[in-house]
């Protein structure tokens, strides 16, 4: 008995290291090309060489001549991406709760409409907008980004949403206004608590979505007015005109990869159950 | 689930002649006389709050794909240049005539199709193999199973292809160091100069960033097979293949088809890593990039245009395929509870 289980521990721990390698191996392998000096970086080795580890890479593109480019499209890619979930989460909250709650004919509608949304190409979408966007003043504007995310970000918002919603024991409300609440006291404490959880996930699966977003941010930016990382990233140029910007790439890269990190890190049970949830229900 | 919920549905379908689009009552005035009018008072108040609640999600939602697609097709029919909008002439079908006749179109078409299935498929196994790992992981470490999977799911594809571009890319690269003892490889391959090797990355890399999606969809089909079917094989002296292929993968089936199905289309779409590795050099070009490269780049808006309505179509169709001969149930899958 001791024996199968240590085995079984052993090969455990075989598992989890494989899996930890296949996940985290790129990461950790930009990670250590950001801290490569420009000329180790053509050394051929995984590591920076000893003694030429440098922090060079992330001072040029937080404090140095590249600060201008990132700092920008940082803070358009965390104020459109914010926004533009935002916007999403509760539009689809109120979508949800009339689907899951409510009787009403288009229920159906609703949700094939936010599948086929879902499954829609970005690129058909684009030429169109990036026409139209140029005649009426959208183009390279923060708006001009949020509107179509929301094209990416509703659909699944409202699918996890509905799926979360409608495993909601609802008579809560009804018990807590028999035992004297009113309509408001009976929402806040008794519905709000439940369905919260299922909003924050949804926030953030929606979030990852338009953080992600490349197609759209290099077709219809063309400034530092609203260009987001991903497309900045793409048109980076080294400190001259002979040099790779690989080092500023690949720092910028770990800087916007943080984020996503953290947020594993810290919700990854509520991630996994509002992917799976939202996904599949039989 | 709830009680509250199916009464309702039925009651209200009793007074309702079936479910439509909310065109109004005044269709189904003369058929919910005969209800009691408080009643139907009542259930017209839910639909109004109904769609008003969820009206404005739709409206969003047609009016940022509906339109485009509308738009996108109507300017297909017109040769039309940015650069020279005087010009613009009204041509037919001329531009499709274009595309279809012109090698690149099918040669983007055969390398998208050719990631698409390559892609899927080693997904699927690779994704079932972590999801097999996350459901039976003993407690302790199932936490930092799912977080680490969760890190290719949630970074940018954009920063994925970076990383695997400057692994394999013959100046920054040490793949290249690693792995001279292949056959094949020495230090002079230079990855992204050929197709084949270039599409080898670029798929690795959409692979990598990709699977732990499919692998949640299989997690969650995983979980709604009963554990007594797996414990009964088992009884019966199965053995742990035969107990996959006759009892988990039948019964996940709906799972593993509507997974197929996500990944395929999104797979079909594959834009991001191209872009950043090769620029559609070398053979490597995608119909996605191939719609970019004619509208904004060139703005050619009548041929960038019909690019993208033809790339809507082939999703239409990859779906249409789906649904009818492999019966997948997408909505059903979903909203079935």
């Amino acid at each position: 008995m001791t024996n199968t289980s240590t085995r079984n521990k052993v090969l455990w721990a075989i598992v989890t290291v494989l899996v930890l390698v296949y996940a985290l191996f790129p990461v950790i392998s930009i990670l250590a090309t950001s801290f490569k000096s420009p000329s180790d970086l053509t050394s051929g080795k995984f590591l920076p060489s000893s003694g030429t580890a440098t922090t060079s890479n992330y001072e040029q593109i937080l404090v140095g001549d590249a600060q201008g480019l990132f700092l920008s499209a940082l803070r358009n890619s965390i104020g459109i991406t914010l926004i533009a979930t935002f916007i999403a989460v509760v539009l689809a909250t109120l979508c949800a709760y009339a689907i899951a709650r409510l009787d009403f004919p288009g229920k159906k509608l609703v949700l094939t409409t936010a599948l086929a949304v879902s499954i829609f190409p970005v690129i058909s979408i684009v030429t169109p907008l990036f026409n139209l966007w140029r005649t009426i003043g959208l183009y390279d504007t923060w708006l001009g980004l949020i509107i179509p995310y929301l094209s990416l970000t509703l659909p699944i918002s409202i699918w996890t949403l509905t799926a979360f919603f409608r495993q909601i024991p609802w008579e809560l409300e009804q018990a807590a206004q028999v035992d004297g609440a009113t309509t408001w006291q009976a929402f806040r404490k008794a519905i709000v608590p439940l369905a919260a959880p299922g909003v924050f996930t949804t926030a953030i699966i929606a979030f990852f979505i338009a953080w992600n977003d490349f197609v759209y941010g290099i077709s219809l930016t063309s400034t530092e007015a609203a260009r987001p990382v991903p497309a900045a990233l793409a048109f980076f140029t080294g400190a001259s005109q002979f040099e790779a910007p690989t080092g500023a790439i690949s720092a910028a890269a770990i800087i916007v990869t943080i984020p996503i990190v953290l947020l594993v890190l810290l919700f990854q049970r509520q991630i996994v159950s509002g992917l799976t949830s939202g996904a599949v229900k039989g | 689930m709830t009680s509250a919920i199916p009464a309702k549905t039925t009651t209200a379908s009793s007074t309702d002649p079936g479910p439509r689009l909310d065109t109004g009552t005044s269709t189904t005035n003369g058929k919910t006389r005969k209800a009691p009018k408080q009643y139907s008072d009542r259930v017209r108040a839910e639909r109004r709050l109904g769609w008003i609640l969820a009206g404005p999600a739709f409206v969003i939602m047609l009016l940022v794909t509906l339109y485009p697609i509308l738009q996108a097709i109507f300017e297909s029919l017109f040769q039309f240049r940015l650069t020279a909008p005087g010009e613009r002439e009204f041509i037919g079908l001329g531009n499709y005539a274009v595309i279809l006749s012109d090698p690149v179109w099918w040669s983007g078409l055969w390398t998208t199709v050719l990631i698409t299935i390559i892609t899927v498929a080693v997904e699927l196994v690779l994704g079932f193999a972590l999801a097999l790992v996350m459901h039976k992981a003993l407690k302790s470490v199932r936490g930092l199973l799912r977080t680490a999977i969760l890190v290719p799911y949630g970074i940018i594809t954009v920063v994925s292809a970076f990383a695997w571009f400057y692994a394999f890319d013959i100046n920054s690269g040490y793949i290249n160091n690693w792995f001279g003892w292949l056959p094949g490889i020495d230090e002079n391959l230079n990855w992204f100069a050929q197709g084949p090797t270039a599409l080898f990355v670029i798929m690795a890399s959409e692979i990598w960033k990709t699977t732990p999606f499919i692998s949640l969809l299989l997690l969650a089909g995983l979980a709604q097979v009963p554990d007594e079917l797996s414990e009964a094989a088992k009884v019966d002296g199965a053995t742990w293949w035969e107990q996959m292929r006759k009892v988990i993968i039948p019964n996940m089936k709906a799972a593993i088809m509507v997974a197929v199905l996500f990944r395929a289309l999104d797979a079909f779409r594959i834009f991001d890593n191209v872009f950043i590795m090769t620029n559609g050099a070398y053979g490597t070009e995608v119909l996605s990039l191939l719609a970019y490269r004619q509208s904004i780049s060139r703005l050619e808006i009548g041929l960038g245009s019909a690019v993208s309505v033809l790339l809507f179509l082939c999703v239409l169709l990859i779906c249409f395929v789906a649904i009818k001969l492999f019966k997948v149930d997408l909505a059903g899958s979903q909203g079935g509870k």
